[in-house]
């Protein structure tokens, strides 16, 4: 839209006409544009409405205000019969999880990224290519097998044995992604560090890891964003109410289609999505910003 | 610091030698350039002698002690890469500290030498810029300061200048000279550009597929070239050559029979094709040398003080100089001669030459020691 208006202006010759003509390939994009997106923000508008009324007349038009939906944040809520867990339990399960999850995955994942982009090993070309297949490996194949492990190392049931098997599960994906990030690093700069005085150590940790901030800080969210919304592992492998996480609970809402309580349902909803949200405003910059490698560009 | 390569050997498969053999002796505070095309191993012989590659066998010596297993961090060398390799998350003044950083200098007096070593460059007033803010030359200073800035025993430039403009490389050349001989560093600067080589350089190694073919002081390659490839190289506007054949004390060049001193000549005397070599210097036009040669005016590049004239001599070319005043017509047939002393002869088969004086060999180790 910006680009019309400063284009009338440099131009107030032009007459109203032509004005429109120039604005239409700009209003065909945001025509398609919006209609295909609509769907989706009237979903996240419905959820929101719903959340803060007391009934949905004819499933779409809220009546009454109430915050009634959202009385799990401060007391316990009764569910089918049984009590839930409280939610902030849920909540912080939740983000034991994600964090866990998220500095396993960037350690394990940045060294091995880094063997990968720069030490020649016998098997490396093999390594890659598998480390790749087995990210193809659908989670819900492992079920049982994981099962058993889990259940002799007597992790069953424990927040952490769940975080090693998603770990798991993502390492492949991500020392690829932190892979594509070392090998934009060009040796000079890194031989330079090593004849400027650094140990090789040093080097990784000075003048590397720096260059590749970019690429951990993506990342990180990535395996935050999914470790949060982890669903299968944590529903299969969790039983107790101590320790269960937000996406469990949401489920737990659901889990008899006689008994949803649509506004309750809809409260949570927006809750369980809320730290994604600001830590997507706040992380957004580090992802759009991927560049590294200094020096001439030639 | 001396410097000496013994007998190195560096392969990166196992088809062939990247570096074959090589042996190199630079003396403390010499100013030695590496000479070849590109791909030839220059910067892999740096890379050796800074530590970041393990030679596969030999040895290098550093004032006489085996460093084959020595850390690069402890070696007390300076490197400007051939990309400069500066650390773009840095600031210019972070980055020339940063040596100084590494060997725990306190922090102001590390500032102070740093701005000294910018000073040096001419980039005190970029301190504080990133280098992705910098154009290509300031970079270039940029990295050399960093390069000095721990007053390093050892200076390693792998072609520096390689991405300048004209003008800013005689500039960086100057200051480079000027630096070196200022701080009496050992230099080894890598480069294939001849030039470069031969206006900086006190003795130059003149490379091919990983081995020396030449190693002598700019004048004695200029003069005595030990090989066809080395003549090839060294000089601007090339040497010429044209086809002969040699048997005997006598050379057939195009139409004449030359006699030619045997004393002057190392050969065995069986007939053999030679390249002979004659620089366009000391190409004349007329008729008053021992050799004449005649051409068809082909191509006329004023250069100023001088034209450089290109005539056609069969399906060869000739290069020579001109006077500025005389008129030279395309298409016009002329007359060209040289003295016999000036000529070089390199045997067609195996690139060597077969001039005795060329390969004085005992006047090279006078130098060397
Ligand atoms: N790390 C490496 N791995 C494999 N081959 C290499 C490596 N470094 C250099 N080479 C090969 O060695 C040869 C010499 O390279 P280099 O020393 O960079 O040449 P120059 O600097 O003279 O242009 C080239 O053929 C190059 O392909
Ligand atoms: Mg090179």
């Amino acid at each position: 839209m910006e680009v019309t208006s400063y284009r009338s202006e440099t131009a107030p010759v032009m007459t109203s006409v032509s004005k429109w003509k120039k604005r239409i390939p700009f209003i065909i994009a945001y025509g398609v544009l919006g209609l295909t997106t609509l769907p989706i923000i009237l979903m996240y508008l419905w959820l929101l409405l719903s959340s803060f009324s007391e009934q949905m007349k004819y499933g779409f038009i809220p009546v009454r205000f109430t915050l009634e939906n959202w009385k799990f944040l401060w007391t316990s809520v009764e569910h089918g019969g049984s009590e839930l867990p409280s939610i902030w339990t849920a909540t912080w399960n939740s983000f034991v999880f994600s964090g866990t999850l998220t500095i396993l995955e960037v350690i394990i994942g940045v060294m091995a990224g880094y063997a990968l982009s720069r030490l020649e090993f016998p098997g490396r070309q093999a390594l890659m290519k598998t480390t790749l297949l087995l990210h193809a490996f659908p989670s819900i194949a492992l079920l049982i097998a994981v099962y058993y492990i889990l259940n002799f190392m007597g992790l069953f049931d424990s927040l952490w044995g769940v975080v090693l098997v998603k770990t798991a599960l993502q390492i492949p994906m991500t020392a690829w992604i932190v892979k594509g990030f070392f090998d934009d690093v060009p040796w000079d700069v890194e031989w330079a560090g090593l004849i400027d005085g650094c140990s090789r150590l040093k080097v990784w940790f000075t003048i590397v890891l720096p260059l590749i901030k970019p690429g951990i800080a993506a990342v990180s969210i990535f395996s935050f964003l999914s470790g949060w919304s982890e669903f299968l592992l944590l529903y299969t492998f969790i039983l107790s109410d101590e320790n269960v996480t937000l996406a469990s609970y949401l489920q737990r809402l659901i889990s008899d289609p006689n008994l949803v309580n649509y506004g309750l349902l809809s409260a949570v909803s927006l809750f369980y999505m809320l730290p994604v949200l600001l830590f997507f405003i706040f992380t957004q910059k580090s992802l759009m910003q991927v560049s590294v490698g200094g020096g001439k560009r030639v | 610091m001396k410097i000496e390569l013994k007998n190195i050997c560096k392969s990166f498969n196992k088809k062939s030698n990247t570096i074959d053999h090589m042996s190199l002796t630079i003396e403390d505070g010499e100013f030695v350039a590496l000479l070849g095309p590109s791909g030839c191993g220059k910067s892999t012989t740096m890379l050796m002698i800074a530590g970041i590659y393990k030679p596969d066998s030999g040895e290098i010596y550093f004032d006489g002690q085996l460093v084959n297993d020595l850390e690069p961090k402890d070696r007390n060398i300076g490197m400007v890469f051939q990309s400069y390799a500066l650390y773009p998350h840095m600031t210019v003044l972070e980055n020339i500290a940063f040596p100084l950083k590494q060997q725990k200098v306190p922090k102001e007096e590390r500032i102070e030498r740093a701005k000294q070593a910018a000073e040096m460059v001419q980039l005190g007033h970029l301190l504080d810029r990133k280098p992705s803010e910098l154009s290509g030359g300031q970079q270039q200073r940029v990295a050399l300061a960093r390069a000095i800035v721990k007053k390093p025993k050892v200076l390693l430039l792998d072609e520096p200048m390689s991405n300048l403009d004209a003008r800013l490389k005689i500039e960086m050349r100057e200051e480079i000279s000027r630096i070196q001989k200022e701080l009496g560093i050992t230099t080894i600067l890598v480069t294939h550009d001849q030039e470069e080589a031969m206006t900086m350089a006190d003795r130059i190694a003149v490379m091919r597929d990983g081995k020396i073919i030449q190693y002598s002081t700019p004048m004695e390659l200029y003069n005595h070239p030990k090989d066809y490839f080395v003549a090839q190289f060294i000089g601007t506007p090339p040497m010429n050559f044209l086809k002969g054949k040699l048997s005997n004390n006598q050379l057939r060049l195009r139409n004449m029979t030359i006699e030619l001193d045997r004393k002057w000549l190392d050969f065995d005397g069986e007939e053999t094709d030679v390249h002979v070599g004659i620089r366009p210097h000391d190409l004349k036009l007329g008729n008053n040398g021992d050799i004449r040669i005649r051409g068809i005016v082909h191509m006329v590049e004023p250069i100023g003080h001088s034209q450089i004239v290109n005539v056609k001599v069969g399906n060869e070319q000739v290069r020579f100089f001109v006077e500025p005043n005389i008129k030279m017509e395309y298409g016009r047939e002329v007359e060209i001669s040289a003295d016999i002393s000036a000529i070089h002869l390199f045997d067609k088969a195996t690139g060597r030459s077969l001039k005795k004086d060329s390969v004085n060999q005992g006047q090279i180790e006078e130098l060397v020691s």
